[in-house]
């Protein structure tokens, strides 16, 4: 068994846009989605978007510096993650496509294998 | 003795390789070990067969010699291997067919795998199933063998860090991976059959990897039709292959090419394959094509070719694989059909495409309808274009032959 980092990404104002009946639809597939990975998701979050988020990196005097917003300004941001357990990636794949934010155009998923320190 | 030893050992390369190494690999679940002891084993084959004698079954022989040494270094390296990512390899899971599955179509999945790019699943695939060199594959891409090493390495890592499975992929997943698989068959011929840049005309080695390849699929996957009509498609435009060049090194075109010289037995193998995918589900992007491959090989003479046919199966492709080059062909052959004019009419819309826009072969094929026109200006300027957008020689030669034609009419 391997562990993945399956994140979210995706256009916040198309989120924001989604209307009630929509995100109860969404609701509806990432409930799906938990029944069929079962115990084999150990953590998955929702996240604040990315207006909330605080960076802190090095600064050019070498002091750490606070920042407001993600660490990287992209379009998609990262919205959620779930970490799963699984045999191989053909597992994650097949659980992962589930999720309803692959089947939106302004946003999907991106799956890392977890290191393994043994 | 020494020739035929080192002969030997070629023809079990070509023919053994992937056997070899797939369950070599699926014994260490390392690739990098199995290819190690794969070479080895193809090393000790030089030296053992020159004093013993070529074995009845080398590719058996190679087997056991590169599983033996595999399974030295596993014991001697146990705790150390420990430590390092496996390859996944899960026999509990059947297989498409009942029984065992072939190590190989472990092999040919694993290396094609949607989670790997297009050029990293041709390079992985050139390099672990047909057993050609990591300089050999840099070739064929026009790199540099240490950028391909590097390529070749990643991708490794990546299959192990990642555990994309040494399987057969389950029957959800099983259509989507057979065409992942088969694109990159029907990539390598391409490549081989008119290489996109350098001297020659057609790269050899390509082609006859993307051939037993298929034919590895073929014979491990019989009922599957999609396997049978790229098979197809690949026996019925290698059976040109001999007449594609005259014996100075100059292009022949379809039209002059003495069709005599076809290899007919690769066209009735052809034929029969496509009869047999046709008749196993609708027809699907290789089986037209097949199907417009196998009515030229059908037609006696260039003038007996059945145009109307080749364009109702343009149709029915473009209806299942919309790209702008199915388009052009389809156009080129309605002006083969109705003449110039007409090819000529069926061209334009397409010299807005944007895709088409560095594509040689549209500018070559107006470069021929304006120059039976009498056209000359224009041809003039269609070859030219066709000109800068060729790289390979052979087609080079040929377009500036037909340049130096059209320009004698320009006065």
């Amino acid at each position: 068994m391997a562990k993945y980092m399956v994140l979210i990404y995706g256009d916040a104002q198309q989120w924001d846009a989604m209307t009630d009946e929509q995100w109860k639809a969404h609701d509806a597939a990432h409930a799906a989605f938990a029944a069929k990975a079962g115990s084999q998701i150990i953590d998955g979050q929702q996240l604040e978007l990315a207006p909330t988020a605080t960076s802190l990196r090095l600064g050019a005097l070498g002091q750490v510096t606070t920042t407001d917003g993600p660490f990287l300004e992209t379009k998609e941001a990262l919205g959620g993650y779930y970490l799963l357990e699984a045999a191989d990636l053909d597992e994650v794949l097949s659980l992962a496509t589930l999720l309803p934010e692959v089947h939106a155009s302004h946003s999907g998923v991106e799956i890392r294998p977890v290191v393994d320190h043994g | 003795m020494n020739d035929e030893v080192v002969a030997a050992v070629a023809r079990a390369h070509r023919r053994d390789w992937a056997q070899v190494f797939s369950t070599t690999a699926h014994l260490t679940r390392d690739l990098d070990l199995a290819e190690e002891c794969t070479q080895d084993a193809f090393a000790q084959a030089l030296e053992t067969w020159a004093e013993t004698g070529i074995p009845d079954r080398p590719g058996a022989w190679l087997t056991t010699i590169a599983r033996n040494r595999a399974r030295d270094v596993l014991r001697r390296e146990s705790v150390f291997r420990r430590k390092m990512p496996l390859l996944v390899a899960d026999d509990t899971v059947p297989g498409p067919e009942d029984g065992l599955v072939d190590d190989r179509l472990r092999l040919i999945f694993t290396c094609s795998h949607p989670a790997l790019s297009r050029e990293t699943q041709v390079a992985l695939t050139l390099r672990l199933v047909c057993g050609l060199s990591t300089p050999e594959v840099a070739r064929a891409f026009l790199v540099q063998p240490a950028t391909m090493a590097a390529r070749i390495t990643r991708a490794k890592k990546k299959i192990a860090a990642a555990r994309i499975p040494y399987r057969v992929p389950g029957p959800d997943q099983l259509e989507e991976r057979v065409g992942a698989v088969l694109d990159v068959v029907h990539l390598i011929f391409t490549t081989g059959h008119t290489a996109p840049i350098g001297a020659h005309l057609v790269r050899q080695d390509m082609v006859d990897s993307a051939i037993s390849l298929a034919r590895m699929l073929h014979l491990l996957m019989p009922t599957d039709a999609e396997i049978s009509a790229l098979l197809a498609l690949l026996l019925l435009n290698a059976s040109r292959q001999a007449t594609r060049m005259s014996a100075d090194g100059r292009l022949v075109l379809l039209s002059e090419q003495d069709r005599s010289r076809w290899d007919r037995q690769l066209i009735v193998e052809g034929q029969a394959l496509l009869t047999d995918a046709l008749r196993r589900r609708p027809p699907t992007r290789y089986a037209l094509e097949a199907a417009i491959a196998a009515v030229h090989a059908e037609a006696p003479t260039w003038q007996d070719t059945d145009w109307s046919e080749i364009i109702g199966l343009y149709d029915a492709l473009f209806r299942l694989w919309p790209s702008p080059v199915v388009d052009l062909n389809r156009a080129v052959a309605i002006g083969l059909r109705d003449g110039p004019r007409a090819g000529l009419d069926a061209l334009t819309p397409l010299l807005d495409d944007p895709a088409l826009a560095t594509y040689g072969y549209l500018s070559a094929a107006r470069g021929d309808f304006l120059r039976q026109l009498r056209q000359w200006p224009q041809a003039v300027t269609a070859y030219e274009e066709a000109l800068t957008l060729t790289d390979n020689d052979v087609e080079r030669a040929f377009l500036s032959e037909r340049l130096t034609d059209v320009r004698r009419h320009l006065r």
